[in-house]
């Protein structure tokens, strides 16, 4: 069975990233020599880092990797990832930008808990953006499951180095030594610390073969899954320094707007740029002509100027004649009526059919439900907005072009395809620069089409430009989850048993490629539970950009089932807790050593857990309910139990969301449950008030007064527990986000009757 | 261009810039100083709040030029010497920040808080911190970390005290 929906488009890509690599090292792979050997690239043949990328370490192939091969210094490198300084520090590389996920402080940890190395004596760098990392990409709540076996072993590697330079300083047999806060100890209590170790003699200890590497027991563990250890950066962030794309100054460098069609993918024709190019602090105002690819470089009017406002302020006065002759023509309203129009027909593409559903539909002994649901279009709102500074150099004297690029991007790597394919500059030309920190991702950032503008504009005017989009832009030229419609149908037999489930999608699509949210996929919860099941989808086309956000496919799929779960429990007369374990059944892996599939003792473990904490069961006043859901995305378990309380005019208060999680062991329990917070917090924002339209092709939202998010006073209450069961770690940014969306329909259903099918909230005139 | 001459963070900064030029771009475009963020431009996120003597204010809807003579503290000063103040110390500790972008302006916003009440409700913080949007979703810490500053409490790690693994009950 294919791996679990909502990964496959990320492990596709990062593959193709792979194979892209590894081939075009097959291509280089002659020219390496002993000699041209490098100590590091000795390290990367000897296999450290494991995997296809072990000979790209080797070879300086990107402008950044030669520059950064001269800029080593100081410091002696143990491996890829770990280096140390003269005074004993230990400096590991953070692999992939901070966008709030916590992976720079996450991932080090591993590495340093193998180590041995105290905490307190760890600085992370952000890694250049060069193949010898790895997949430097941040989504997918994959970093952690990718990473983690290959930080432990770049950890316990480094640990086994010092082993042998203290072993042979101490002139005592290696196995009588340990490492611990810093120091190798001799069984004698002799000991050294990594200052004193901190010799040319450890830079030429062998690098141990990674199979003979051991790890250390849960039981020692002293940083992983330590509450005490906070945000690498925040005290970089409470001071205000620069961590973020929109930060970078650098010299002679210029602030550019773009202003593309309302009507996405129109095309920019004439506009008033003479009298633009008057105003105050503005330097240049030309038209891009594009190449009418979203993911890379649309038509629209670039503005150049001495600062951000003086940019902003002109595009305010911009007035421009467009051509939508190829633009979107989307409407919200047209999806709407050909949903209504088509909800109860079979639906062209089959998914999944199992057993018989029709035959448990026309059993008379069976009760058989039906209901349509409805959800938004949505936009990521990241707070950074979007932006990229870019210095594009004319090569003099026959030389060859030049580009660095700085940018808050989850896959800093692609920003060299954007170059290679849109503007031809291959890989050897072009300098990506790491950026420390991104101001939200969401997976709005996966995209290069913000890249590409600022290439094409610096090359324009023949200066380092900065580009940064308003937030109009950013609401109206998102790559957005797409709104949709469901139809669900299911039988319970006369016992109240779940026999039968259908499912009839209105699938979004943009040319040949559904968007996430029209992708159901057969092993989406709970079809694999069910003797009966079918699936089919109806395909609509659509023009408006649609990309991946928190938990794609998931954040739509879980409301429709875990909301549909609990209508059939209440109409076979169950309690829904009992109705979901019965589901369940025994616990099984659904496919047994595929990590990324259904354990359903997992899942029932994690039900019973949140429904136990939150008190499952309790009598509560009128107004007040309980509401649980379930769901299984991104490898991770979550259940949770909201609870609400609804005025008479219909505001909702979540008093407290329970959540019981099982992703396995918690590397960074404060990041852990950042992550959780964040997602209860981001599910009730997007579930209550947001809402992306658009008509004529054009989005009809602009910015917060139109997007209404969810701000502190509305916070609940959240009560967290990780059953951290002995299984491989598994990511957590996005899997506690789609659950919240149906605990607290449903909760809004126990507590007044009225049962939710469609979002966002206010639209039934409820309020936070 | 127009000059003029801005007090920040105890400074006298002379700048040229449009009269028009809200605080915000004089703060980041013309003096690099990039502690205080854009968010939205139209005073909705509060990713850009300063003190404008003292007050909270929206560096993106107030033009710079008017601000002479009135003294403003960024980010970059809330912290008057190399210390942290005791509301960065309780962000530091309870690792409030996520993404981080949204956090000067919810320390300023604090901070003028904290100022005017030293001991806040919870309601006094909701009302305080409802102009400032955070989308990573930090609020609940938010919230402890001005309680723990108020009440000056010694350093205490985020939920350090609460049981943070259970058995595995399946
Ligand atoms: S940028 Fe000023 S309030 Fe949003
Ligand atoms: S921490 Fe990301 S917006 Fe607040």
């Amino acid at each position: 069975m294919s791996l679990q929906n909502e990964h496959q488009q990320v492990v596709e890509t990062v593959e193709q990233a792979l194979s892209q690599e590894v081939r075009r090292l097959s291509e280089t792979e002659s020219g390496l020599t002993a000699d041209n050997l490098s100590r590091r690239g000795f390290l990367k043949l000897s296999g450290v880092a494991g995997g296809g990328l072990v000979l790209a370490m080797a070879l300086p192939s990107t402008k950044s990797m030669a520059q950064e091969e001269q800029d080593i210094t100081g410091s002696m490198e143990l491996n890829t990832f770990i280096k140390v300084t003269s005074e004993g520090k230990i400096q590991i590389y953070a692999q992939a930008p901070d966008m709030g996920q916590g992976v720079r402080t996450a991932l080090p940890m591993i590495a340093a808990e193998e180590l041995g190395v105290k905490w307190e004596d760890v600085e992370v760098l952000q890694a250049p953006v060069a193949e010898r990392f790895g997949v430097q990409f941040a989504g997918g709540s994959l970093s952690v499951p990718r990473e983690y076996q290959k930080m432990r072993e770049m950890g316990a590697s480094a640990r086994e180095m010092f082993i042998g330079a203290a072993a042979a300083a101490m002139n005592v047999p290696r196995e009588e030594l340990k490492v611990e806060d810093s120091m190798v100890i001799h069984t004698s209590g002799q000991s050294m610390s990594f200052a004193e170790l901190a010799q040319p003699s450890l830079a030429n200890q062998p690098v141990p073969d990674p199979g003979t590497l051991k790890f250390k027991d849960k039981s020692e563990y002293k940083i992983i899954g330590s509450s005490q250890i906070t945000g690498i950066d925040n005290t970089f962030l409470v001071t205000g320094n620069p961590l973020f794309g929109i930060d970078i100054k650098i010299p002679d460098m210029l602030y550019a707007s773009y202003m593309k069609c309302p009507s996405i993918s129109g095309k920019a024709v004439s506009a008033n740029l003479e009298d633009i190019k008057r105003l105050p602090g503005i330097k240049d105002a030309f038209i891009i002509e594009g190449d009418g690819n979203f993911q890379q470089l649309l038509s629209g009017v670039a503005i150049v100027g001495n600062s951000t406002w003086a940019v902003f302020n002109a595009k305010q006065q911009l007035k421009v004649e467009w051509d939508t002759s190829s633009a979107s023509k989307d409407s919200w309203t047209a999806m709407v009526e050909f949903a209504d129009g088509n909800k109860d027909n079979d639906g062209s593409e089959p998914i999944a059919e199992v057993g018989d559903v029709a035959a448990a539909f026309a059993d008379p002994a069976n009760k058989v439900l039906t209901s349509h649901y409805e959800y938004p279009f949505l936009s990521h709102f990241c707070l950074e907005p979007i932006n990229c500074t870019a210095d594009y150099k004319k090569g003099e004297n026959g030389e060859a072009d030049t580009l660095d690029l700085w940018a808050p991007h989850q896959f800093p790597a692609r920003m060299y395809t954007a170059a290679e394919t849109v503007f031809g500059l291959p890989k050897e030309q072009v300098m990506v620069h790491p950026v420390t920190r991104i101001g939200g991702g969401f997976g709005r950032r996966f995209t290069s089409e913000f890249v590409c503008e600022a290439i094409a504009i610096s090359k324009h005017v023949g200066a380092p430009v900065k580009l940064t989009w308003s937030r109009e832009d950013c609401v109206r030229h998102d790559f957005y989850r797409s709104g949709g419609f469901q139809t669900v149908k299911a039988a319970v037999d006369a016992d109240g048993k779940l026999v039968a489930w259908q499912n009839h999608l209105f699938a979004t699509k943009l040319g040949e490629r559904y968007t996430w949210e029209g992708r159901l996929n057969e092993t989406e919860f709970p079809m694999l539970n069910v003797p009966n099941v079918k699936a089919t989808k109806t395909p609509y086309e659509i023009g408006t950009p649609c990309g991946a956000l928190r938990a794609p496919g998931s954040n739509v799929n879980a409301f429709v089932a875990e909301s549909f779960i609990n209508e059939l429990a209440v109409a076979a007369g169950r309690d829904h807790l009992e109705f979901l374990l019965e589901i369940m059944g025994e616990p099984r892996w659904f496919e047994e050593g595929n990590p990324r599939s259904l354990h359903t003792g997992r899942a029932a473990g994690v039900i019973k857990a949140a429904a136990e904490k939150a008190g499952w069961g309790r009598q509560l006043p009128a107004g007040q309910g309980l509401g649980l859901a379930f769901h299984f995305s991104h490898a991770g378990y979550v259940a949770q139990v909201a609870d609400v309380t609804v005025s008479s005019d219909k505001k909702l208060i979540v008093n407290k969301v329970t959540v019981a999680v099982d992703v396995g062991p918690i590397i960074n329990m404060s990041g852990a449950r950042a992550q959780v917070e964040g997602s209860v917090i981001d599910g009730i924002s997007a579930m209550v008030g947001q809402k992306i339209t658009m008509e004529d092709g054009a989005i009809e939202q602009s910015n917060f007064h139109d997007y209404p998010v969810m701000r502190i006073p509305a916070t609940p209450e959240i009560d967290i527990h990780f059953l951290e069961t002995d299984n491989p770690p598994t990511g957590l940014g996005e899997p506690a986000y789609p659950v919240v969306t149906p605990a607290v329909t449903n909760a809004i259903f126990a507590a007044t009757g009225q049962r939710i099918r469609k979002l966002p909230l206010r639209e039934h005139g409820y309020s936070i | 261009m127009p000059t003029y001459t801005l007090t920040i963070n105890g400074v006298d900064q002379e700048l040229e810039a449009d009269p028009a030029m809200p605080l915000l771009w004089a703060l980041r475009d013309v003096l690099g100083m990039v502690g205080t963020k854009f968010g939205c431009g139209i005073g909705q996120c509060g990713a850009c709040t300063v003190h404008v003597d003292g007050q909270p204010m929206r560096a993106c809807s107030i033009p710079a030029s008017a601000l002479v003579g009135r003294s403003i503290t960024t980010i970059e000063g809330l912290a008057a010497d190399a210390n942290l103040t005791a509301l960065q110390q309780a962000w530091v500790d309870l690792d409030v920040p996520q993404c981080g972008y949204c956090q000067s302006g919810q320390l300023m916003a604090a901070a003028a808080l904290l100022e005017s009440k030293p001991n806040p409700t919870d309601d006094d913080i909701d009302a305080a911190m409802a102009g400032n949007y955070c989308r990573c979703g930090t609020y609940v810490r938010i919230r402890q970390a001005i309680h723990q500053a108020a009440s000056n409490k010694t350093a205490m790690f985020y939920d350090a005290t609460a049981t943070n693994a259970e058995e595995d009950v399946a």
